[in-house]
């Protein structure tokens, strides 16, 4: 059972990546995207994540996805329906993506050490992921509070029109 | 065993079932608010009262004639109606309507409705894109911007009552607020309960936010090029999202099923006799809330695009953040609150 | 039948890391190699949270929150610079702003 729903997903989440890179239309890619992200979810709920599962709805698919359908939407001409973009350096691409795909795959399986018995999945782990947050990764958490204050700051900044510009 | 998952099938079915029930009288609850507000009379010739005239409009709309413009994306264009449908009914599966009768309780449940309600942007924005019309286009495109914007006011008015409670389970949300009214988050919480009620209204794309489809300027909005069926279906999703954001709403504000002052007003009651009595209990409260949403849509005029964004980002945002502070802080103070 | 192992995920996210490694250095519009990079970041996040489940360590579910944090600000400042881009040369395909090359 467990087997067969990471088969199904890991085709959900492989053949809509694919789609999304492979794609010639930009709004397929960002709609073949959303499954490869929700796939994904699925595989963190898998691995007894729950709160990473939800949260990675949340993020990408509720806030970074829009984001780019609204980039998508705004950087080219949506009504004519001619979304299409070019691939170029697609046999050096593909060829550099198949050699680091062979090198990840070789270590993986041929030279990885690591123990693969799984122990008790956990119950729920927001409790924990809150104690460690404001325990053991308080730094990072914030730095990373800072970090997204600033991300915002710097994105309205870059993203908003000249003043000047708009009059002259 | 078996037996157990066939009662929790029974179980979802009902609930289910009734909420389609329930969606299907909130159009008619919303004609005769409206006719009322407005001094007419409704609709009164289907039925009783016009009781039957939800059923006559369902089988009026399957009869009718579907019309895909040809320039359209015919898949996208059929999955964008059903997107929105079904993630404006699983938001459901989380909320208790009595002592034990849930569809679901996860401990991230709280989480898990704001992620599905953030899903249920796609449905709007690929029925936009995929009409291949500017007016659905534009209006797909504010939809999204509004929808993102009010839902981080809406998840920071969340987390005070998640910080009260202490869990971020929808069930022990509710079982924190007991029956005495002083404990519902309507009094602990009333800034949060404010952000969270106007956030809920651009959620639902209801009138006073509802520019998404507002007639003047998009004519039908997102669903400009949608006939028959694929429109009865955002009609439906668009009530769905009237009857959860009520729901949400009595859940997480008002106390959910339980029955203000039970053990002082009905010390006997016990067993299916108090199943039915929260039930009811929550379906009044829930009637409440759908009320206030139609009393609202019918009184306000819409509000300008750039007020609606400036509401949100300006104001809401941080007011969630002050209530998130206060709260804090209130818990610090007072620990155990 | 088998069982899974840390193995099964590790392979998954390297085809996912491919692919957006391949969507990256092939693609012209600016907004689809951003779409490359979050399948990178999102098969980073497979592989740290399933060491983080089969060593039993919470640690990688920990990262792997921070690098969700991450990627939503990469997002919205790379958004913001295509979307100047576009003001600015009226095009995001990447090959055609290379007015420092001149």
């Amino acid at each position: 059972m467990e087997v067969a729903i990471f088969w199904l997903l890991a085709v959900i989440i492989i053949a809509s990546a694919a789609a999304t890179v492979f794609s010639k239309n930009i709004i397929y890619s960002a709609f073949s995207l959303l499954f490869s992200f929700l796939g994904v979810a699925g595989i963190y709920a898998m691995l007894s994540a729950d709160f990473l599962a939800v949260t990675q709805i949340m993020v990408y698919v509720g806030g970074i996805l829009t984001l780019i359908l609204f980039g998508v939407m705004l950087t080219n001409r949506i009504t004519m329906m001619s979304l299409k973009t070019d691939v170029f350096n697609f046999i050096p691409g593909l060829t550099i993506a198949a050699v680091m795909l062979a090198g990840l795959l070789y270590v993986i399986w041929v030279t990885g050490t690591w123990a693969s018995d799984s122990p008790a999945a956990w119950d729920t782990t927001v409790e924990t992921i809150g104690t460690l947050t404001i325990t053991r990764f308080l730094l990072p958490f914030e730095v990373v509070a800072i970090l997204l204050l600033i991300a915002v700051v710097g994105a309205s900044f870059i993203a908003r029109k000249d003043k000047q510009k708009i009059q002259s | 065993m078996k037996l157990e998952l066939l009662g929790h099938l029974i179980l979802t079915v009902a609930i289910f079932g009734s909420l389609f029930l329930f969606v299907a009288y909130a159009v008619y609850f919303e004609r005769k608010v409206a006719a009322k507000m407005q001094n007419r009379v409704g609709p009164d010739r289907v039925g009783w009262y016009g009781l039957l005239q939800p059923f006559a409009d369902i089988l009026k709309l399957l009869l009718k004639e579907e019309i895909i413009a040809t320039q359209a994306t015919k898949f996208v264009h059929t999955l964008a109606p059903a997107i929105s449908v079904i993630m404006a009914f699983i938001t459901f599966a989380m909320i208790p309507i009595a002592e034990g009768f849930y569809i679901a309780d996860i401990n991230i449940g709280m989480l898990y409705m704001m992620a599905v309600t953030s899903i249920g942007v796609y449905g709007v924005t690929l029925a936009g894109w995929s009409s291949n019309s500017k007016y659905s286009l534009l209006g797909s495109m504010r939809a999204s911007a509004q929808m993102i914007s009010y839902e981080l006011s809406m998840g920071l008015a969340v987390v005070g009552v998640i910080l009260i409670t202490q869990s971020i389970s929808v069930v022990s949300i509710v079982e924190s607020q007991t029956e005495n009214i002083l404990y519902w988050n309507i009094i602990r919480q009333p800034l949060g309960f404010l952000i969270f009620w106007i956030a809920s209204f651009a959620e639902a794309n209801r009138l006073p936010f509802d520019l998404p489809e507002s007639e003047q300027e998009l004519v039908g909005g997102f669903h400009t090029e949608y006939s028959s069926m694929r429109f009865a279906l955002f009609f439906f999703a668009e009530y769905t999202h009237l009857i959860v954001a009520s729901s949400i709403l009595t859940t997480v504000y008002l106390g959910g099923y339980q029955i203000p002052f039970q053990s002082f007003l009905f010390p006997g009651l016990d067993g299916w006799w108090l199943v039915s009595a929260q039930i009811l209990t929550f379906i009044l409260k829930m009637c409440l809330f759908v009320f206030l949403f139609m009393w609202v849509r019918w009184t306000l005029p819409r509000f300008k695009y750039n007020h609606l964004m400036e509401l949100g980002w300006k104001y809401l945002l941080p007011l969630g953040l002050l209530n998130v502070v206060l709260t804090a802080g209130w818990l610090l103070i007072y620990d155990g609150f | 039948m088998e069982s899974l192992t840390l193995n099964h995920f590790l392979t998954l996210s390297a085809v996912l890391f491919s692919l957006g490694v391949f969507g990256v250095m092939t693609r012209r519009n600016a907004v689809v190699v951003l779409m490359g990079i979050e399948l990178m970041l999102n098969s980073a996040n497979i592989n740290l949270i399933a060491f983080s489940r089969y060593n039993g360590n919470m640690d990688g579910q920990m990262l792997a929150i921070f690098v969700i944090v991450l990627a939503a600000a990469e997002a919205a400042v790379a958004l913001a610079i295509i979307l100047n881009l576009y003001s600015n040369y009226n095009t995001v395909n990447l090959d055609e702003v290379d007015q420092l090359k001149e």
